[in-house]
């Protein structure tokens, strides 16, 4: 075990990856000589050739649909889009053919392509650089979406991701690359080595995609989050002394619906929570499921926590950013006695 | 009206009730076109991207540099798929009037395109069609029976009954499966054809798009992924002329060639008669040759006129002037290649109409082979549980559920569904 910030973890996945099979490749904008803006994959051309971590143009959707090219002739590319803001010019190719390929062609023709995305905010990065936008792919059947939100999920998720013969948007939450943030901009950044998900194993292994991880188990009340936010509902019902049950989803599709579902069965109240805007955001879904699936167990509302249905402002960012009061108030709301 | 706009607007040579006017196609004379060595740099075959290479002569002559001088056995060979996809064309129109299959697109003109770029290509080099490319088809063999259960979307639909009619795809032949939407396939080969490279195999790609969808911004990524990493692809735009009802001067035809984005890019370009089977093939074993040897890639404009509706969905009567494509000055790619052997002795108006009845038996038979696995009125239907496979490689726990409901919904037991386990 070695402590590992999420860009180390991520790295050392693909390290391993290009390592175990000569079909996986990576590409992307800076990612090769210069080894990313993020410097996820620092280190990884020099050692695995030009042939294997391409340079490619500022074109997205190029790089998605060259991505999916190479992966119907045998390779596994795992295509970086430099931030989830700038993924949409690749739009088409990910909704109308990564997604379809396989059920168009009923199985003759399948794209392994993983599309590695930094996302959300806390990092002044505007209106351009702060997007959440995993809601808008989940919509999209034929395609896996998963973010994680530690180093260690991030390595283990990663590798599964890229060995699945299925197509995944990976959402990495920005803010979480070199420390846990619990919302707070105006405490020191606390780094990966002081969270035990820090502590990651330096060999393969994998995490498993549909299976949400109780972040923290607990009996008052259900949270389902997934992403930064984990660490912020973390905090925000640590503050209220709340025995909350914290879930993080880990990959969005598939989804553990039955980890959700038990614990709100347990528990009987639940808050949503996510960075994403809320109107038509992803913890809609999840409303709905729990309504459908646990509506007798409930014991109030459920209630729900995002980000405003504004665009990303720049010198708005913490009155924007769904932090911990905003949790909080969720957090009293479905507390308080029917 | 404002009469000194700055703005404009492209106008279609002829409308409906004006008489067809092909003078603005830049024609060079059979022949006439140099060939440069596979070899040649780029910038240094410019002139390409805005002649015309051409190898027959109005008369039915091979001449010029660029006669391929193709072993008469193979032209016939040409021959013999050029009609089949014509014939089967025909008789699917004639079906989807009927209300025997729900869409049809006819190749009518164009079949030149992809019957001698196939066959200057070998079994392993992989294409990526539009949706006007039966004749690739024909060519890797796909047998007839197979295209009209796809059709169909019968019990032996390749496509499970996911697809419009002809989106074919075929795995063993090397064919990508055909989206719908357009120009997403222009990029992909070139993906497809830096991973041959990465890989070290001698393969290519081959793509195809329309004149009209060039202007997606896909055609343009293609062309620039190409260019970086000289990749080995060969990239077709078919200028048939018109995109449904619009001329090609909407997709910026009338400044430019479309073979001229290639130099732009520091890609070769090059202009060849749509309709000239020799030329069509001279050109794309050319092609071909630069991308095997590390030349990099080819954009190769097809000038060919699309002689029939867009779809079984427009008619052509009520955009264009009728009957244009008889005017078409590049005449009929069977006809031509018809004549062509006819004048070399190695063909005769005997063997064609024996030809021609023969394919037909063929595309009746066939059709009667495809129609017993189901047709949209009787015979047997697909199953719908097969709407929940293939989403992901495994089916996950939402849409079992959702199968579930379906089948409680039409009331299917589901108990006998072979892909039950």
């Amino acid at each position: 075990m070695a402590n590992m910030n999420m860009i180390q973890a991520l790295n050392s996945a693909m390290d391993i990856m290009l390592g175990r099979d000569p079909s996986v490749v990576l590409m992307g904008e800076d990612i090769g000589y210069f080894g990313g803006v993020f410097r996820a994959t620092e280190g990884l051309q020099r050692k695995y050739g030009e042939h294997r971590v391409l340079d490619t143009p500022i074109a997205e959707g190029g790089i998605i649909a060259a991505a999916i090219g190479m992966s119907i002739n045998g390779l596994r590319p795992v295509a970086e889009i430099q931030f989830a803001d700038y993924i949409y010019p690749g739009f088409d190719q990910i909704c109308s053919e990564l997604a379809r390929i396989r059920y168009r062609s009923a199985g003759a023709f399948f794209a392994p392509v993983t599309i590695r995305t930094p996302c959300g905010g806390g990092i002044r990065g505007g209106q351009t650089h702060s997007q959440s936008p995993e809601g808008i792919f989940t919509h999209v059947s034929g395609i896996k979406v998963v973010m994680p939100s530690n180093p260690y999920d991030a390595k283990g998720l990663l590798i599964t991701c890229i060995e699945d013969d299925d197509p995944v948007v990976f959402f990495e939450p920005k803010r979480l690359y070199n420390g846990p943030f619990d919302g707070d901009p105006s405490k020191p950044a606390v780094p990966w080595s002081t969270h035990p998900k820090g502590q990651v194993d330096e060999g393969y292994y994998r995490v498993p995609l549909g299976k949400a991880d109780i972040a923290r188990v607990g009996a008052d009340v259900t949270v389902v989050t997934y992403g930064t936010m984990v660490h912020v509902a973390t905090a925000a019902a640590a503050a209220m002394n709340l025995d909350a049950e914290i879930i993080d989803l880990r990959s969005l599709v598939p989804l553990d619906v039955d980890t959700i579902c038990s614990s709100v069965r347990k528990t009987g109240r639940c808050v949503v929570a996510h960075e994403a805007t809320r109107f038509s955001g992803f913890g809609a879904e999840i409303l709905s499921i729990v309504q459908e699936e646990c509506f007798w167990d409930l014991e109030a509302p459920i209630q729900r926590v995002a980000g405003w249905d504004t665009p990303y402002p720049h010198a708005f960012e913490w009155e924007y950013f769904p932090g911990q009061a905003r949790v909080t108030m969720a957090l009293e709301a479905v507390m308080e006695p029917a | 009206m404002n009469k000194h706009s700055r703005l404009h607007l492209p106008r279609s040579p002829a409308r409906p009730g004006e008489a067809p006017d092909f003078s603005y196609v830049q024609l060079s004379p059979a022949g006439a076109v140099a060939r440069p060595d596979v070899n040649a740099r780029a910038r240094d075959i410019g002139s390409l991207s805005l002649d015309l290479v051409r190898v027959l002569d109005d008369d039915g002559n091979a001449v010029g540099p660029w006669h391929p001088h193709l072993d008469p056995a193979e032209l016939q060979i040409g021959l013999r798929h050029m009609l089949l996809t014509r014939l089967f064309d025909d008789r699917m129109q004639r079906n989807q009037r009927a209300g025997k299959i729900s869409f049809y697109i006819r190749s009518l003109g164009e079949e030149a395109v992809s019957v001698a770029q196939c066959m200057a290509l070998r079994p392993g080099d992989m294409l990526f069609p539009s949706y006007r490319n039966q004749g690739l088809q024909i060519v890797r063999g796909i047998a007839l029976v197979d295209l009209m259960c796809q059709l169909l979307s019968n019990t032996r639909d390749m496509c499970k009954g996911r697809q419009l009619p002809v989106m074919y795809h075929t795995k063993p032949g090397n064919i990508f499966s055909i989206s719908g939407n357009l120009a997403t396939q222009f990029p992909q080969a070139v993906g497809w054809a830096m991973a041959a490279a990465i890989k070290g195999e001698d393969h290519l790609a081959a793509s195809w798009i329309g004149e009209g969808s060039s202007a997606e911004a896909d055609f343009h990524h293609a062309l620039l992924f190409a260019s970086v990493y000289q990749a080995p692809v060969i990239l077709n735009v078919v200028n048939n002329q018109w995109a449904i009802s619009t001329f090609q001067g909407y997709a910026g035809g009338e400044q430019r060639s479309f073979a001229a984005r290639g130099p732009g890019y520091g890609i070769a370009g090059i202009r060849v008669d749509g309709n000239d089977f020799l030329a069509v093939h001279a050109v794309t074993q050319w092609a071909a040759e630069r991308a095997r040897t590390g030349a990099g890639p080819t954009l190769i404009e097809l000038v060919t006129y699309r002689a029939a509706a867009h779809s079984t969905s427009d008619d052509p009567a009520r955009y264009r002037a009728k009957d244009d494509h008889k005017h078409w000055p590049l005449g009929d790619p069977i006809l031509r290649l018809k004549q062509h052997l006819i004048r070399q002795g190695e063909w005769s108006e005997a063997r064609h109409q024996a030809l021609t009845a023969e394919l037909e038996a063929l595309v009746v038979s066939s059709w009667k082979q495809a129609a017993a696995f189901g047709t949209m009125s009787e015979g047997p239907k697909l199953d719908a549980d097969l709407m929940f496979e293939d989403v992901f490689k495994d089916m996950p726990a939402s849409l079992l559920k959702q199968r579930a409901l379906m089948r409680a919904e039409t009331g299917k037991s589901g108990a006998s569904s072979a892909e039950e386990t």
